[in-house]
């Protein structure tokens, strides 16, 4: 019983980075309409930024704060210089110019920063397992879920609180309506993928000092975020996070418990969806659109 | 009165193929104008080309500073309220947020008060202030959809084929409405139609286009006079 519950404490941190990343990755579906293909390579370049910062010697928290910083400018860049010229193309197009970034990013990385793996990131925070009873919680479990709640509250309040968040959303639904009443959409847009960006940095950041970085760091992962957001429905923000923690803990329970998939982890991810796919393509919480006229 | 909205020489188009080949109106201060044509004519391009939705070569002026070039959001700024075809609302609002949006490009601290009298004016949209905007009736949509135009305070409201989808009673009301509007807001519209008997009702002058160029125009009453006009858009 006591494996069962660390194991499902492990996998909600995990599923809590998973749930971090499929945010992102909902952010941009809703406003551009683009799956990101390049979002695990944008939080990897993030992290290698961050691993820069510390390697000159600045503090963890200032270096996470500017990456942060760097990244959400870097999102906005991005949509306005490469988004924004294919926009209005097929989805074809635009699948082609995610995957475009994704393998341009991780080759800007290797070249940049070389193609060695960086162990010497250090830790936001120490690192330190609790044992009530004879579970065993880590710091990570608890920062990554503390900081997954913190960002979903920020979004909340973002979104449904200012007016800003507002014409978001709208622009989200109908960008043609939206600019009609004043909403200036491309400034949207660059939001979608600013904070989309942001979210992406600061997973990595938090995450990869425990993993080792280098080129792949980052592909597995977005692997189990997109299944996360296909579970939960790549149009819904609740859904991306209920998502990320059930594909965590199915990570972690199954590899557990089902020694032979112990080697194979990743088929957890695709296997689920497959499922969604065939049972409930629009995911768990997505809404199947419904429009009178 | 001067010219509140004046077009002249608007040629625009899709890609290659030329809709408007110079079209030549305005709509004055406080007027209603309606552009009867049918299908094809080129009215909602004409809608397009005003707002800046599409590109168009020619002078679309707004109280006399040339309009055509700008963005879609500039002309609102600038007091342009587009209600387009289809209705336009955003469909996954509710009620309030929708006309929340329609005062976006204000600063002033008079939204809230505004969105408790646009809820009073058009009662359903009162009963129904937490409702999805999508998941509402055509009628109710296009209601909506008016309500957050005037939220802007609009100089000129733009409104294109607001009859279409709906039934007949309903139609009857939403220009019996429009024409309350005209009278009591003092707000300028220019409407684009093809049921001419009820907006040209509500109508001080009228324009009848066909495939792209204006053909024939008057007072609203010449107009539901006209023979031509009474055969092509009337029915009698």
């Amino acid at each position: 019983m006591s494996l069962f519950l660390t194991q499902l404490m492990n996998g909600i941190g995990n599923g809590a980075i998973y749930a971090s990343l499929a945010l992102a990755l909902v952010l941009i579906y809703r406003t551009t309409g683009i799956l990101n293909f390049a979002q695990g390579e944008m939080a990897l370049y993030s992290t290698y930024l961050f691993w820069y910062f510390t390697d000159r010697g600045l503090p963890v928290i200032v270096a996470i704060l500017l990456t942060v910083v760097l990244s959400f400018i870097g999102g906005a860049v991005i949509e306005r210089v490469v988004i924004r010229p294919v926009e209005k193309s097929s989805p074809l197009v635009l699948v082609i110019v995610t995957i475009g970034m994704f393998l341009a990013l991780n080759s800007i990385v290797q070249v940049q920063f070389g193609s060695d793996i960086k162990t010497n990131l250090p830790r936001a925070y120490p690192r330190h397992v609790w044992r009530p009873g004879d579970v065993q919680i880590s710091t990570d479990t608890l920062v990554l879920v503390g900081v997954l709640i913190l960002e979903c509250l920020v979004l909340y309040l973002l979104f449904q609180h200012t007016k800003l968040g507002l014409a978001f959303r709208a622009v989200s639904s109908n960008p043609e309506s939206s600019r009609l009443a004043g909403v200036p959409a491309g400034r949207m847009l660059m939001l979608g993928w600013a904070l989309a960006a942001a979210l992406g940095a600061l997973a990595g950041c938090l995450i990869i000092p425990t993993l080792g970085l280098q080129a792949s760091s980052m592909q597995s992962i977005l692997v189990f975020s997109f299944a996360a957001a296909a579970l939960g429905g790549f149009d819904s923000p609740v859904g991306a996070v209920v998502g990320g923690l059930i594909v965590g803990v199915a990570q972690s329970l199954t590899t557990q418990y089902i020694k032979s998939l112990s080697d194979i982890v990743l088929v957890v991810p695709f296997a689920l969806i497959l499922i969604v796919l065939m049972v409930r393509p629009q995911g768990l919480f997505g809404s199947r659109r419904v429009e009178r006229v | 009165m001067s010219a509140l909205l004046a077009v002249s020489e608007l040629r625009a188009g899709y890609g290659a193929v030329r809709v408007l080949h110079g079209v030549d109106f305005s709509v004055d201060e406080g007027e209603v104008v309606v552009v009867l044509g049918a299908n094809g004519a080129g009215k909602t391009t004409t809608l397009r080309a005003i707002c800046g939705m599409i590109d168009g070569q020619g002078r679309v002026e707004l109280a006399g500073r040339q309009i055509l070039g700008r963005k879609p959001e500039q002309n609102a700024a600038a007091g342009i309220a587009h209600v387009p075809q289809g209705r336009g609302t955003i469909v996954d609002l509710n009620v309030v947020e929708n006309l929340r949006i329609g005062a976006y490009t204000r600063g002033d601290k008079e939204v809230d008060a505004d969105i408790e009298r646009w809820l009073s004016v058009f009662p359903r949209l009162g009963e129904r202030r937490d409702q999805q905007a999508g998941s509402m009736s055509g009628g109710e949509q296009q209601m909506l959809a008016i309500a957050r135009a005037m939220m802007a305070r609009p100089k000129l409201v733009l409104l294109d084929e607001p009859s279409l989808g709906l039934a007949p009673i309903v139609t009857q009301m939403l220009f019996r409405t429009l024409g309350d509007l005209n009278r009591e807001q003092g707000v300028s519209m220019l409407i684009v139609e093809q049921n001419a008997n009820l907006a040209l009702g509500i109508a001080t002058r009228g324009y009848v286009l066909e495939t792209g160029t204006i053909v024939t125009s008057g007072s609203a009453a010449e107009l539901a006079g006209n023979d031509e006009v009474r055969r092509a858009y009337l029915g009698i």
